[in-house]
């Protein structure tokens, strides 16, 4: 492997950022697998709520969905821009629970 | 009872259908009863890809619909009595596929052959969804690609979920990796996924590795699975791959540059 690895160092970008860009991604969407359809919508929706207040990026909102035994965390990522017209704050992120039976 | 072999990648392009026929002419050239299936309803390929579209009479379709029975559709290989072919049909509707009856179609497969393979469209319709359902066993083809990898990763997730077995709570189908279109050189040069790239994000067992070779474009040329060009590099490599599926343990070749042969010695390749 000592070997392997030297090649790996040496050798230049583009199949390093391949890997570093499907090992993101692939995981992301590993999570999402068993998440339910409404997600992409609700964060579409939030996306839009948000824009009332604030100039966010299309990419701003991030939503994973995590699952224990016996409950699903929903954990809803906000990005605020630095200078926010309305409000004060700089960047906000928060967590939801939503426990099911 | 044959044992089912889908053929699949999400990703259009990256060689299902020269792996399928590879595949196929392979196990039956090791002497078992192999059929190959052409899920494709509508872009009817593997004909061509076996030689043999001048020979198509009946289809899958038809057996389904019972206007013709599956000795009258199956085309029985030229260069080998064990090998037969199922070809797609050309028909334009999509709904032509019903789960029961390719349920039906493979069960009179089981009866009569030692594999079937089936030959998996692209994307992740009807077609592909059916050509998966009833599978024992995987082969997932990708290309050292990013989107071909995701798509791959996105096929597994669907094999795992959506089959048969999976309904039935039974053991899940037997994934296995085939790498297509491999070129060490690029890989050296840091141009493209190594194998151990695709192998970390995948995580699956690895069939082969198909190098990047002439070879597949002039078998597809003369409607000859490249298994039978026992000189060049890929029908090697599919040979092997073969050989791996039926349970033999073989060192991976064509996954260093030439140049490096030593080195090649010294990772164990």
């Amino acid at each position: 492997m000592g070997l392997l690895d030297y090649f790996r160092t040496t050798r230049p970008k583009s199949a390093h950022v391949a890997k570093e860009r499907l090992q993101i991604l692939v995981a992301h969407e590993r999570r999402m697998r068993g998440a339910p359809s409404y997600l992409a919508e609700m964060q579409r929706e939030l996306l839009d709520v948000i824009r009332k207040y604030a100039n966010v990026r299309d990419d701003a909102i991030s939503i994973q969905m995590e699952q224990d035994e016996d409950r699903e965390i929903l954990e809803v990522n906000i990005v605020l821009p630095d200078e926010v017209t309305n409000k004060g704050y700089d960047e906000t992120g928060g967590k939801i629970d939503t426990t099911r039976n | 009872m044959a044992r089912i072999i889908v053929v699949t990648s999400g990703k259009g392009g990256v060689g299902k259908t020269t792996t399928a026929a590879a595949m196929a002419m392979g196990l039956a050239l090791r002497g078992y009863r192999t059929s190959v299936v052409d899920f494709d309803v509508g872009l009817r390929n593997l004909d061509l890809i076996m030689g043999c579209e001048r020979r198509v009479v009946y289809d899958f379709v038809n057996v389904i619909n019972k206007e013709a029975n599956l000795r009258q559709a199956l085309i029985r290989d030229k260069r080998c009595d064990n090998l037969y072919i199922l070809p797609a049909s050309q028909t334009r509707d999509k709904e032509a596929l019903s789960k029961e009856g390719v349920g039906e179609v493979l069960e009179e497969l089981s009866q009569d052959f030692d594999y079937v393979i089936c030959d998996s469209p692209a994307g992740i319709e009807k077609g592909a969804y059916l050509a998966m359902y009833y599978a024992d066993d995987a082969v997932v083809v990708s290309n050292p690609e990013v989107s071909s990898v995701r798509d791959a990763d996105r096929m597994i997730g669907i094999l795992a979920s959506k089959s048969r077995r999976s309904e039935l709570n039974e053991e899940p189908i037997k994934e296995h990796l085939l790498l297509t279109r491999y070129s060490p050189k690029r890989v050296e040069k840091g141009e493209m996924l190594s194998v151990d790239d695709v192998l970390d994000i995948l995580a699956l067992p690895l069939l082969g590795v198909i190098p990047e070779s002439q070879a597949v474009l002039t078998a597809s040329n003369e409607g000859l699975p490249v298994v039978l060009d026992e000189k060049s590099d890929a029908g090697q490599a599919y040979r092997d791959a073969v050989s791996r599926y039926l349970g033999e343990e073989l060192p991976h070749r064509f996954i260093y540059n030439e140049k490096k042969g030593l080195f090649g010695r010294l990772f164990g390749g």
